[in-house]
């Protein structure tokens, strides 16, 4: 069994995406400083140091995320620096999304969300190529409509 | 306790039975000879009273209020009496409708017009009764409503959560019930308001059957009880033959106020678990609420006493009424709560004026947390939550009857409570644990708890904050002041994960988050050993898929 990861096309898409949430953010946090408070730009450098930062961890963030397909569950994992690993059961699937934004459909990748009772089990694999998405999502439907289990 | 209540009341409830029968009219009379079999697949109505409870007793008192304002002037209308105040000024008239009415002669078109609106209103309300049907099938309970807007509303009785009955004050004098089914899913509920209150019954039963997978003979079964009953309940009324048909019913209704929550039938003695008052009362003045209160009040008190200002205390009266309020719904809503253990799951009973009992299926309870406030400790008192895959709309006080299935009980209760509710959990062997999870601290009774260098986490809890496997659920023990236990059967566990951030893991530690359907309990624990972690998580991992295999609880009487 392997760790499957996702498209190094992802590291891209999520890049773009903390791009413009840390311009926007960076821009709003210079607002005292243009109002006239002197010291200011402290604020507004450190908002955008803290971006910078995680810009640049954005690749080993994307390689951490990854799925494996077991017997009985599915595992998946994310995260660097605050690590999380969920179990889940295929029998516990309630239904399985499959959403493209704009800016991942330019790369041709979707993001895959694993839906259970459990409103906290948070299964959302990101940056997958749309192919492999629809066919994991087909063998995720076809495993637990035989391992199908109460609620 | 309550009897001379009800038999006090009797002066005040005779006259509704009378006002029944005229509003009742184009139906037979109260009691029909065998309670109808609503779950015969076809469709059925509900109790032809039903638009009185649901909002026309209000009409009614509107009408009332509106009458007895108006009577001078309808008795000078009518008799045509001269009011001295009549012909007064100009701009009385103006302010007045009615005065304008009778000025213009208006008299009858306004009489018509307020005819035709009341006719139109009952109308609308006959409609809504006679459009509203249901039907129970094998498979589904199916409810279509409304005039305009038609509702269809489907609920798979395999998938149903627990069955209500509950009964207002108004409605339960009148011996209807109001039935709610609840089905997995954020309020989706299939609600029967109102129905017989004996009919309500039976056709609870007769559900909980459908839904058990057991087969189609068990109908005579089944329906033996309640015939009998009904037999029983006719031989009764022709013995009491000589008194009035109004008399009879209101003797019937009598007896329904009186009885017990529970079918006395259906359960076993031993299991049923009863409230103490005085452990109730005790239990809700020592309630994190109550105190945060005082102290907010005395807090207050020598505010004023330091600064002389009295007008402050005018703002602790909201405060007071809301404090009184609470306590006072806590305790009539928990005086007459019982547990206890059917055929076809647990019955929860809460209630003094306004009743509602709620049968569990088995197999429904997605976790359970056994908690103890600070003050609780010395009396032994324990609370106990669910978390249920429906979340009922029929909340009680604070929306404490759908979380918590016992408001207070001692360590016995708990374990009779934890017993009905999770059988194949709580059994012998696991039972020590189930002990060692509340009371207990260290590693006694199969608990792994906290390394020594968790302190900085949990200061006074390291040697309590743990957990441990059981063959059929995982039990999180946490908390040294306010100590609780959360119980997770594993056929019921939806996913686990195990979390590490940058603290965690300078420390070598890891926390565990066992995923159930979302309510008032969160199933995790922090500051585990890293491997011990992983253990757990690979433990529960492959245990819930084991006992998901396994599990039948959704048809339970199924072999």
């Amino acid at each position: 069994m392997l760790w499957h990861r996702v498209s190094p096309k992802y590291i891209v898409v999520d890049m773009i995406g903390t791009l413009t949430f840390g311009a926007v953010t960076t821009a709003v946090s210079f607002v005292p400083f243009w109002l006239g408070w002197s010291e200011g730009w402290i604020l507004g450098a450190a908002v955008a140091a803290l971006f910078v930062l995680s810009l640049t961890l954005t690749p080993r963030r994307v390689r951490a995320i990854g799925y494996l397909l077991r017997d009985d569950d599915l595992l998946f994992r994310r995260g660097v620096l605050f690590q999380r690993f969920v179990a889940v059961p295929y029998g516990r699937m309630q239904l399985v999304d499959i959403s493209r934004g704009p800016i991942t459909r330019a790369f041709g990748l979707a993001e895959l969300k694993f839906v259970t009772a459990a409103a906290s089990s948070g299964v959302l694999i990101p940056g997958i190529p749309l192919a492999e998405a629809e066919e994991l999502r087909d063998h995720l439907v076809a495993v637990a409509e035989t391992r199908r289990a109460g609620l | 306790m309550t009897e001379p209540e009800t038999q006090g009341s009797e002066p005040a409830g005779a006259p509704p039975p009378p006002a029944v029968p005229p509003a009742a009219v184009p139906v037979p009379p109260a009691t029909p000879a065998v309670p109808v079999n609503f779950a015969n697949g076809e469709w059925h109505r509900l109790h032809p009273a039903t638009p009185l409870f649901r909002g026309g007793l209000a009409f009614i008192a509107i009408i009332g209020v509106l009458l007895v304002n108006l009577r001078d002037r309808l008795v000078s209308v009518f008799f045509g009496a001269d009011r001295g105040g009549l012909p007064r000024t100009g701009g009385d008239f103006e302010a007045d409708a009615i005065d304008y009415i009778v000025r213009e002669e208006l008299v009858v078109l306004a009489l018509l017009a307020g005819v035709g609106v009341l006719l139109l209103l009952i109308t609308g309300f006959w409609l809504s009764w006679r459009m509203h049907t249901f039907r129970i099938t094998d498979e589904v309970v199916e409810v279509r409503s409304g005039i305009l807007f038609r509702t269809n509303r489907k609920g798979r009785l395999d998938r149903i959560q627990g069955i209500n009955i509950g009964r207002p004050i108004v409605p339960r004098l009148f011996g209807a019930a109001k039935l709610e089914i609840t089905v997995a899913g954020n309020d989706a509920n299939v609600p029967l308001a109102y129905l017989r209150g004996r009919d309500a019954d039976a056709l609870r039963q007769e559900i909980l059957r459908l839904a058990s997978g057991s087969r189609r003979d068990g109908v005579a079964a089944g329906n033996a009880a309640p015939a009998g009953l009904a037999a029983e309940a006719l031989g009764q009324a022709t013995a009491a033959r000589p008194l009035p048909a109004a008399g009879r019913v209101f003797d019937a209704r009598l007896t329904e106020l009186r009885a017990s929550e529970i079918d006395v039938d259906l359960i076993a003695p031993q299991s049923v678990v009863r409230m103490n008052p005085g452990r109730l009362i005790g239990s809700t003045v020592l309630s994190d609420t109550t105190v945060v209160l005082v102290a907010l009040l005395i807090g207050l008190g020598v505010f004023v006493a330091v600064t002389g200002e009295l007008l402050l205390l005018l703002t602790a009266f909201p405060a007071m009424i809301g404090l009184g309020g609470f306590l006072v719904a806590r305790i009539t809503r928990s005086l007459r709560y019982s547990i206890a253990a059917t055929p076809d799951g647990v019955r929860v009973g809460f209630g003094l004026l306004s009743t509602t009992n709620e049968t569990l299926p088995p197999g429904r309870i997605h976790s359970l947390k056994i908690s103890q406030p600070l003050l609780w400790r010395p009396s032994g008192w324990w609370q106990v939550a669910v978390n249920r895959a429906s979340r009922s709309s029929q909340s009680g006080a604070a929306g404490q009857q759908q979380t918590t299935i016992l408001p207070v009980g001692n360590l016995d209760d708990v374990r009779a409570v934890v017993q009905l509710l999770l059988p194949n959990v709580a059994v012998d062997d696991a039972l020590p644990v189930l002990e060692h999870g509340l009371l207990g601290r260290g590693n006694d009774g199969g608990f792994s708890i906290s390394p020594r260098r968790a302190r900085p986490l949990r200061w006074f809890s390291q040697p309590r904050n743990g957990f441990a496997v059981t063959d059929a659920a995982v039990l999180l023990r946490t908390g040294s002041i306010w100590r609780s236990l959360t119980i997770v059967p594993l056929s019921r566990a939806q996913s686990v994960s195990v979390y590490q951030g940058p603290v965690l893991r300078a420390l070598s530690l890891a926390s565990v988050h066992v995923h159930t359907v979302s309510g008032p309990i969160s199933a995790s624990v922090g500051a585990l050993d890293r491997d011990d972690a992983m253990r757990l998580f690979d433990t529960v991992a492959a245990s819930t898929v084991r006992a998901a295999q396994t599990d039948t609880s959704h048809r339970w009487s199924q072999q």
